[in-house]
């Protein structure tokens, strides 16, 4: 399903080289559900844009299903977003300016399909039904992250990469948001790739992948 | 604290001290060229007269006379006789009349007279020499070199007049300008007995020395002698309602300028705010009280717009210098770049002071900020609304407003209308957008393309940008567009009172059997032809049954000859006696309609006599309206004109004002249809042909055929205000087109208004599948019906204020162009459209993480 050979990303820091992944290497099978932790600044985010197309690699390359990201352009690259892959973010990262039902909506109206009883659907699974009029802002933080949640489904992706979606949480917000991703995951099959410096919530995985200092340290199935 | 936070913010801000620099560079820029052209058109209106003062008469100045001119304090006189006189060119035989001026001394002491070869004037008085109107060795077929008779004198034609300053007089018309040294005049022998000849004597005073007042003193003391009596003030006095309007005109587009940099502060500063909201909540967060944190951003805006106003002065005074060089050869005359201190403060002063008060209500929101929105990014704005120090700030930049238009247009209620104008504008505006709102989500097209539906959706959403850009772009359309609306009818007026389509060339002396064949003349050269007009000759008898010779009885010279037109004649209380008004030839002409240059302003117009009416029944005649006053008469009254002998009594029965400036067939006397018609008329036609050298082949042609048809070529006064009027257009546009390059950059300014926000949406789009067409698309949709409905709705404004200004301030009429509005319309939309998708592009070049984890 995925699958990275050698990767490496090196920013220019106030003139100075700065390298933040080395040499990361690994393949996710189909609907597996993999974690990638480690402490704050060891690449994690890094890794994950690179791996979803959203940044591209100083050295190495990422497959995503079959295809090798570093020979797409960013439309084909967005493309391949809209299809096979869906995003939750630690701030959420709604769009301020739509309702929680035509966030859900937005992945399948860039398709090009917008049927409105699957953003309903989505939002009555992660018990918002009621909610869909509603702007992000007047949505609690983890209401917000449902919604997120619902959206990154709204495409049935076959990859979910989630950046620390507990991070802005209470503890049993958290859990209840991590429930509904393994929920999906087993529902649908999708593959999850989650990033988190949270080592309980990374024990919830099949597999953890160890990142320090750009580096994967550790790959252990549990 | 605000120096320190400035350093962090350098390069950030370039928008800001932009805009206001750009405003206060229009400013300088504007007033001190409005200065320089001020004073260019004041020089070159002493270069009309060629003097500081000028006296002239019908007869040679008596010893009296001689000894008051003696007593003028001056530092240069000369003197000029200008007498009608045959040329004769012995060579092809060719006659032609001229007007003859003979000069002696310095003349002109101000502008000059230019000829080919340049050196013809300077060594005019070298010998037996003449220098001619081009026109005349065209209608003579004769060239440079050729010997010209007058008289019995013998000159040779050394060079061809190509400019001629002051020779814009009615005078000037009446045949082509020849000038011979006055040392040689009398071997002409043409100035014996009765000879009509006008002596002038032109005068360069001391510096310091008034015309007007010596004139003043003067006019006593030479009246009695009929001397004519001319100052600068005087002959610029014509010139002087067009100067008026035109520098009120370039005040009010430095003021747009200005405004529009205003705009641009004020837009700067709302992004810099939405930029700043976290750092304020820091600071917030740190102790900071509102007041301080408001204090630190003011001082910075302040100190920017100084900076700014600075800049711009520099950038002013750089465009002001290079005006006159890039004019140049364009501008018959210099216009003189002098550095005007006093602007360059004053734009330096007021360009701060707009960009604090520009600043002051977007600033305003900084003291709202919360400093929990360190904790949690707050997505609606700030509630600036209920902010009770809104109104104080509104006031003073309202107050603002209005001192600044009434410090450019110099006069408090003209600046207090331009600025409820202005506010007017806004509020329409708002109320637009506020609509547009509405009805885009009462009426939500539903079936359309979801990146339509994006693009029309952000206009109503939470946080819209809807109606701060339709504002700001929509303010700054209206201001373009008023300000092309002004400048389109000035021009027009302009052009009616001297377009292109004026004729030129005046038939004068037609025979009542010969009309028809020169009608035919023209028409087979595909010529226009103005008239005929029919003239009839004709004296006073008497006025109100007192005969003319009593009323004139007391007065025992008489003035004959030609009076100068003038539209101010009837108010100058310096005028001769009323002596020429009853003695001279009136050549009068009958018609039952009013033209266009003239207008019924007491009684009424009647048109023809009344069927049936006895020979002996007064006939109605309309007096134009000054002459009624140096005649003493009035509607009702009698006057028995003497028409080749035949007494014909009349009544007036309307007075008119009649337009002198227009070079058509104007008359003081006019009768109603129905007596004149066997009267012994000639008749008179004007036509127009642009090339010189056609119209005096055209008029030899003429003459040759009809030998009695006298004509006129009123080219060369025509070229002379159609250059004065030229070179003022251009100076008009020039400015203009710098108000619309600070249109453009505060175009920019509004949309980056909300840029900020746009681009983190697009961005997330783009994370979650949207192409890049998608995500342009989605731009253009919201741009276009921004773009639209500003530009649409500042139109409609601008056309009623265009309306206003032309109907209340200029005193003019009012066209509304449609094809250029249209293009107009189509050009903000473009712009926005183009600026809009600019600032999306940087969404879809950059790879969303960037953005992402900012």
């Amino acid at each position: 399903m995925l699958e990275c050979e050698s990767l490496g990303r090196t920013y220019l820091s106030g003139g100075r080289e700065l390298t933040v992944l080395k040499d990361i290497s690994f393949r996710v099978e189909p609907g597996g559900f993999v974690a990638v932790v480690g402490p704050s600044g060891s690449g994690k985010t890094t890794l994950l844009g690179l791996l979803a197309g959203l940044d591209r690699p100083t050295t190495g390359r990422v497959r995503l299903d079959g295809d090798d990201l570093g020979r797409l352009d960013e439309d084909a690259l967005a493309r391949l977003r809209g299809e096979k892959v869906g995003f939750v973010f630690q701030s959420f990262q709604l769009i301020p300016t739509l309702t929680a039902r035509e966030n859900v909506q937005v992945p399948l109206e860039l398709r090009g399909d917008g049927a409105g009883s699957v953003a309903d659907e989505l939002l009555a699974r992660v018990g918002l039904a009621e909610r869909g009029h509603h702007y992000p802002a007047q949505l609690s933080g983890g209401e917000q992250q449902r919604v997120a949640l619902a959206r990154a489904f709204s495409n049935r992706p076959k990859i979910l990469f989630a950046d620390e979606p507990t991070g802005n949480l209470d503890a049993t917000t958290g859990a209840g948001i991590i429930d509904l991703m393994v929920e999906l995951n087993r529902d649908l099959g999708t593959t999850l790739v989650l990033v988190t410096h949270d080592l309980d919530l990374a024990g919830r995985a099949r597999r953890t992948i160890r990142l320090a200092d750009g580096r994967v340290v550790g790959d252990s199935a549990s | 604290m605000a120096r320190r936070e400035l350093r962090a913010e350098a390069g950030r801000l370039g928008l800001l001290v932009g805009a206001v620099g750009i405003g206060v560079a229009a400013l300088v820029a504007v007033n001190s060229f409005t200065e320089n052209l001020q004073d260019s058109v004041r020089q070159q209106a002493r270069a009309l007269l060629g003097a500081d003062l000028a006296v002239s008469s019908r007869a040679p100045f008596s010893a009296t006379v001689e000894a008051v001119l003696d007593s003028i304090p001056v530092v240069a006189s000369a003197r000029v006789t200008n007498f009608p006189a045959m040329a004769y060119v012995p060579r092809t035989a060719g006659t032609r009349l001229v007007q003859a001026s003979a000069v002696a001394g310095p003349f002109p002491f101000y502008g000059e007279i230019k000829t080919t070869p340049a050196s013809a004037w300077r060594e005019l008085q070298d010998g037996r020499r003449v220098v001619v109107d081009p026109v005349l060795l065209t209608a003579l077929n004769a060239r440079v070199g050729d010997t010209l008779a007058l008289g019995a004198g013998r000159f040779l034609v050394t060079g061809t007049l190509t400019n001629l300053p002051g020779d814009v007089g009615v005078r000037a018309a009446f045949g082509p300008r020849i000038f011979i040294p006055a040392t040689y005049l009398e071997e002409t022998r043409l100035l014996g007995f009765g000879a009509q000849a006008e002596r002038q004597a032109f005068f360069k005073l001391r510096p310091g020395a008034s015309a007007e007042a010596l004139a003043g003193r003067l006019r006593p003391e030479l009246r009695p002698d009929h001397v004519r009596v001319r100052t600068v003030a005087e002959d610029r006095q014509d010139l002087n309602d067009l100067l008026t309007r035109l520098s009120r005109y370039l005040g009010l587009v430095a003021l747009i300028a200005l405004l529009l940099g205003g705009i641009g502060v004020g837009s700067a500063v709302l992004v810099f705010v939405r930029r700043k909201l976290e750092t304020i909540a820091v600071l917030r967060c740190l102790g900071a009280t509102a007041r301080q944190v408001f204090a630190v951003y003011l001082t910075q805006a302040a100190v920017l717009g100084l900076a700014g106003s600075a800049a711009g002065a520099l950038l002013g005074v750089l465009v002001q210098q290079a005006l006159p060089s890039l004019l140049r050869g364009l501008l018959p005359v210099d216009v003189q770049a002098a550095i005007a201190p006093r602007e360059i403060l004053l734009g330096i002063g007021l360009g701060t002071w707009t960009a604090l008060v520009f600043a002051l209500l977007p600033l305003l929101a900084v003291r709202r900020v919360s400093p929990l929105a360190a904790i949690r990014r707050p997505y609606e704005n700030a509630p600036t609304d209920r902010d009770p120090w809104r109104w104080p700030a509104a006031v003073v930049l309202a107050a603002s407003v209005v001192a600044l238009a009434a410090l450019e247009v110099g006069s408090w209620r003209t600046g207090a209308i331009f600025s409820a104008g202005i506010g007017f504008a806004l509020g329409t505006l708002w109320l637009a957008a506020w609509l547009l709102v509405r009805a885009v989500r009462r009426w939500f097209p539903a079936r359309w393309p979801y990146v339509w539906r994006q693009g029309l959706a952000n206009l109503f959403r939470p946080a819209n940008q809807t109606v701060a850009v339709v504002l700001a772009l929509g303010f700054g359309a209206f201001l373009l567009s008023t300000l092309f609306l002004v400048q389109h009818n000035l021009l027009r007026g302009l052009e009616t009172s001297g377009g292109p389509r004026r004729p030129n060339l005046v038939l004068l002396d037609i025979q009542t059997d010969q009309a028809e064949a020169v009608a035919r003349e023209l028409q087979a050269r595909g010529l226009p032809e103005y008239g005929p007009v029919p003239i009839v000759p004709m004296r006073i008898i008497s006025i109100k049954g007192t005969p003319v010779t009593q009323l004139f009885a007391d007065s025992a010279a008489t003035v004959p000859g030609i009076r100068r037109r003038r539209r101010d004649a009837g108010g100058g209380g310096g005028e001769p006696s009323n002596t020429w008004a009853l003695r001279r030839e009136y050549r009068s002409t009958y018609r039952d309609t009013v033209v266009a240059s003239e207008r019924v302003v007491a009684g009424t117009w009647t048109g023809s006599a009344p069927a049936g009416a006895t020979a002996g029944e007064p006939v109605s005649i309309s007096v134009e309206q000054d002459l009624a006053g140096e005649l003493g008469v009035t509607v009702g009254d009698e006057i028995v004109w003497d028409v080749q002998g035949v007494a014909i009594p009349s009544r007036v029965t309307s007075l008119r004002e009649v337009e002198w400036a227009r070079f058509e067939p104007n008359f003081f006397v006019v009768f109603a249809k129905g007596r004149l018609e066997q009267a012994p008329q000639t008749l008179v036609a004007l036509t127009r042909i642009d090339d010189a050298a056609v119209r005096g082949k055209f008029q030899r042609e003429l003459v040759e055929r009809y030998a009695n048809l006298t004509t006129i070529d009123l080219a060369l006064i025509q070229e002379q205000v159609e250059r004065l009027v030229g070179r003022v257009t251009l100076a008009i546009r020039f400015m203009a087109a710098f108000s619309l390059a600070v249109g453009a950059l505060v175009l920019v300014g509004a949309i980056a208004t909300t840029r900020l926000q746009r681009l983190r949406e697009s961005v997330l789009l783009r994370t979650l599948g949207a192409t890049r067409r998608q995500i342009l698309r989605i731009a253009l949709a919201e741009y276009l019906a921004l773009g639209l409905l500003s530009s649409l709705t500042a139109v409609v404004l601008a056309a009623g204020a265009g309306w206003g200004l032309a109907k209340w301030f200029f005193d003019g009429r009012f066209w509304l162009p449609v094809a250029p509005l249209a293009a107009l319309v189509a050009a903000v939309v473009g712009l926005t459209v183009v600026v809009g998708l600019w600032t999306t592009r940087e969404a879809v070049r950059r790879p969303p993480l960037e953005v992402l984890r900012v």
